[in-house]
């Protein structure tokens, strides 16, 4: 048998680097991120806050999005996971809890980490915050938020939206 | 107006976590070959080839039917490709199918595959968007919160999934194909397996395989002189929306839901649970079930969990789901909508050997894609409509 | 033949350009809501949607997935996609109205081509074992492919930079396309080699771009169109892509494509064909018998803008205008994929 008889399988690494674009509808959410606010924007069809603005445009209306809105910096918990698999490019230590998180004045929940809490403790309902890292760390990205905690305020009841994006 | 069509042939590789020993064109001409003989034809009799699989970044060849023509033989023919998330095995067959329906084919071969081990699926699956928030942690991660959007919704209890889990691994010993061949599942034993995504328990995750599947789709006139069981398609549908949008409904989404009562409506279907005999629908996490139960139309709202619960579901019920060990024991992800729609066709065919439900008269195959937005069903049957 | 008569009774493009900002959102956004607005048809009539693109042209697997945002999709859609060049989502389109489940289709196709090396991208469509390890790029591949064709005296280099003149000039009647210039064959033959022995103008120029289409089939299409662009013929074929195993000096897929459309029934006034490289022009003219009556690619074609994806079914779209207006009767319009030629889509669409 030949040494190449044994070679079932090669290696071949590709690496193609891209220029990525934010695209200019969502200048103002990255701008405000740049600057510890959090801003989503208005369709002005259906009057929906998004935040982020997804693409700059709501998906239901096929509108580009109108106003700026400053939301939150509060939030409830929809619905969340407790993630225990490690993963490839995964930054954050095991286990996290990963929410959907409806900000106060936004109408689309995002997802976001939960800590400063037992996992155990988290629920559907539960009010959060944003701690913010420390200002030197921020760039135009959610990841400026390092996680979300309790606020302690009684849960809002959920009710048919739990599940609910 | 459109023309009926039938499956003839119906051929599927052994599926694995690594097929290393084959390339990814023979793995799909592994499952070529086997239809082609099961319809007892030649690959020059083919007319068309109809291609589908998931991101082409789970292998990291751009486009590859244009490669793969060499190993399907198509020269001179036309060779389509279909991308339409994890659904795509069935919008694959559906277009192979209308093909046909539309009379521009006589007789068209389609084929679904992945080669998971090829590539890292768990990075093609959660590439980190620049500006965005890196919390996800695979489908599992996307998906989890809904599931615990529907138990808290309908009140289902913590074990339904393991149920589900149970079904599926041992229905795939019965499957010599399926990539999963675990027999000495236990509920109890199920119910101690690790928390992954919580609620989402690892037993109650699909593996990622390497695989493919390929069906032989001839038209009404050629699969009348063609002899042996045929599974005439009745009805095919297809559904989707958006990703998110302010109020979406993703445990139960309006899509699944219209798909399923466009595929009833053309398939003359006033009562699914007690029409169907069979169903393989796309469950790649084992809560789906119950979910998709309902979203289906087969269950009541609110109730799917009991019918898997009541057994139901179990090769033995009155509703058999996924008696291959569907998705949650095979899961090369561009095939897996195609074996969904393969196996409905080799349960009216009376094909399915060992896990074959008796008397299995209609049955429908199912998937879905994307956050639970893409939608592609079939309606077929041992007889015509 | 075809049992439903189906026509393009609209189109949009945007204007092509280099380094776009915009997401792919907000590039098809736009295309999709003017097509709409041309045939003034409510949404919900719209039976089928189906787009074109690749995965790999932006880096992101599911890419297509956003798009779902820019339609409109609620409520919920029947709606397909292929990983490919938006004339191919047309093919499936006409496919779908041809089995009667619906009269009105859009398809759509989006290619951000600077945003990424589009010679190393296109590179994996090779041979993942044998020929992407040697990362050739699709240029030189192109050019392995002139090379043949200048040695076996198919063609000169001077009938390489004749079409790319003819196009340059053209370009300048074309507000959306990207690169026109008034100049002369002998002008370009005098510039140098980028990959010998293609120079750069024989090389399509990558750019960013998106456009969109709605077919109707018989009595909608004529409701929505004074004189829409009927399709009499549509077919596409391939060929290997193994170099060696095929002829590099002819295109079998193209003519057997053109054969089945119906080419060679009639005079074609106008062709638009999807040629990235000069030489490619001229195999296909010859593949498809097109002669000195036909006009090709008066918008320039995908030499002055070539966004990968998209630029087949800019050609649709640039034919279809063209029986619109009048000015033309008989037209073809084609689709190339992967390299030299491999896979090749050909339409005939005629005005009533």
């Amino acid at each position: 048998m030949s040494e190449a008889d044994g070679i079932m399988r090669l290696r071949q690494p590709i690496s193609v680097t891209y220029n990525w674009s934010a695209g200019p509808n969502a200048t103002s959410h990255l701008n405000g991120l740049l600057d510890g606010t959090l801003v989503g924007k208005r369709c002005p069809g259906c009057s929906l806050v998004y935040f982020p603005p997804r693409n700059g445009v709501c998906p239901k209306c096929a509108r580009i999005l109108g106003d700026d809105v400053v939301v939150g910096p509060r939030g409830t918990i929809t619905t969340f996971c407790v993630v225990n698999v490690p993963f490839l490019g995964q930054k954050i230590k095991l286990p996290y809890v990963a929410a959907q998180i409806l900000l106060d004045g936004a109408d689309i929940s995002m997802q976001h980490l939960i800590q400063e809490c037992e996992a155990a403790d988290v629920r559907i309902g539960m009010r959060v915050e944003p701690v913010w890292k420390d200002r030197s760390e921020w760039g135009p990205s959610l990841e400026n938020i390092a996680h979300f905690r309790p606020t302690g305020e009684p849960d809002r009841d959920m009710g048919v939206e739990a599940g609910a994006s | 107006m459109a023309d009926l069509c039938a499956v003839v042939g119906v051929g599927q590789t052994k599926h694995a976590s690594c097929r290393a020993d084959v390339s990814i064109a023979g793995l799909v001409r592994e499952a070529v070959d086997r239809a082609l003989a099961d319809a007892n034809i030649g690959i020059d009799d083919v007319d068309a080839i109809v291609i589908g699989k998931a991101p082409d970044p789970l292998e990291g060849v751009a486009m590859p039917e244009l490669w793969l023509a060499d190993a399907l033989a198509a020269h001179g023919k036309p060779v389509f490709r279909v991308h339409t998330a994890g659904s795509v095995g069935g919008s694959t067959a559906i277009v192979a199918a209308q093909h046909v329906m539309a009379g521009i084919h006589g007789t068209v071969l389609t084929v679904g595959f992945e080669k998971q081990s090829d590539g890292n699926a768990m990075w093609a699956l959660s590439v980190p968007i620049p500006f965005g928030m890196p919390v996800h942690a695979g489908a599992g991660g996307y998906f989890s919160p809904i599931v615990r959007g529907y138990i808290k919704r309908s009140g289902a209890p913590s074990h339904i999934g393991a149920m589900v889990a149970v079904k599926d691994r041992t229905n795939a010993c019965k499957n010599p194909y399926a990539h999963l061949h675990e027999p000495d599942w236990t509920l109890e034993k199920a119910l101690e397996s690790p928390m992954m995504w919580d609620p989402i328990r690892f037993v109650e995750t699909c593996p990622s395989s390497d695989g493919a599947m390929a069906l032989v789709i001839m038209s009404e006139e050629r699969a009348d002189k063609h002899a042996g069981p045929k599974a005439w398609v009745h009805a095919t549908a297809m559904r989707s929306e958006p990703t998110a949008f302010a109020g979406r409904e993703q445990v139960s989404p309006r899509a699944g839901e219209m798909c399923a009562e466009d595929l009833w409506r053309k398939g003359g279907i006033t009562n699914p649970a007690k029409e169907i005999d069979v169903a393989e629908i796309y469950v790649p996490f084992a809560w789906f079930e119950p979910m998709w139960l309902e979203n289906l139309g087969f269950a009541p709202r609110n109730e799917g969990w009991r019918w898997v619960e009541d057994g139901v579901t179990d090769i033995g019920g009155s509703l058999p789901i996924n008696p291959s060990g569907g998705v949650m024991s095979t899961n090369p992800i561009g095939a897996s909508g195609m074996l969904r729609f393969g196996e409905a066709a080799m349960q009216v065919m009376g094909k399915a050997g060992e896990h074959q439900i008796d008397g299995a008269r209609k049955a429908v195959g199912h998937a879905y894609g994307g956050g639970s937005q893409f939608f592609a069903m079939w309606l077929v049957s041992s007889s015509k409509p | 033949m075809a049992r439903r008569d189906v026509a393009i009774v609209a189109t949009a493009q945007r204007p092509n350009e280099v380094g776009s900002t915009l997401t792919s959102v907000e590039l098809i956004l736009p295309v999709i809501n003017d097509v709409i607005a041309k045939v003034g048809i409510e949404r919900q009539k719209i039976g089928f949607w189906c787009h074109g693109s690749c995965d790999y042209m932006s880096g992101q697997p599911f890419s297509f997935v956003a798009a779902v945002d820019a339609i409109g999709a609620w409520p919920p859609i029947v709606e397909s996609h292929v990983e490919g060049d938006g004339a191919l989502a047309l093919y499936e389109a006409w496919v779908k109205i041809q089995t009667g489940e619906c009269d009105v289709a859009l398809v759509f196709s989006n290619g951000k081509t600077t945003s990424g090396p589009i010679d190393r991208i296109l590179n994996l469509q090779a041979d993942p074992y044998m020929v992407t390890p040697l990362w050739p790029g699709f240029d030189s591949l192109a050019a392995l492919q002139a090379r043949a064709c200048l040695d076996a005296g198919v063609l000169s280099e001077a009938d390489m930079a004749e079409v790319a003149a003819r196009s340059y000039r053209d370009a300048l009647n074309n507000p959306i396309a990207y690169a026109k210039e008034n100049v002369t064959a002998e002008q370009l033959l005098a510039r140098p080699y980028t990959t010998a022995p293609l120079r750069a103008h024989d090389c399509g120029v990558p750019v960013d771009g998106a456009n969109a289409i709605i077919l109707a089939a018989g009595d909608a299409a004529r409701s929505l169109a004074e004189r829409p662009a009927w399709i009499r013929g549509i077919d596409h074929r391939i060929d290997t892509q193994r170099l060696g195993a095929r002829s590099m000096t002819e295109s079998s897929s193209a003519a057997i494509a053109a054969a089945k459309a119906g080419v060679g029934d009639d005079r074609i006034d106008i062709a638009e064909l999807h040629a990235p490289y000069t030489h490619q022009e001229i195999l296909l003219r010859r593949a498809m018998n097109l002669g000195e009556g036909t006009h090709v690619n008066p918008s320039g074609g995908a030499l002055v803008s070539n966004p990968a994806m998209a630029a087949g079914l800019a050609r649709f779209a640039e034919a279809a205008e063209s029986v619109f207006s009048g000015s033309a009767d008989r037209v073809l319009a084609h689709c190339t994929s992967g390299p030299m030629l491999q896979q090749n889509l050909v339409c005939v669409m005629e005005g009533e």
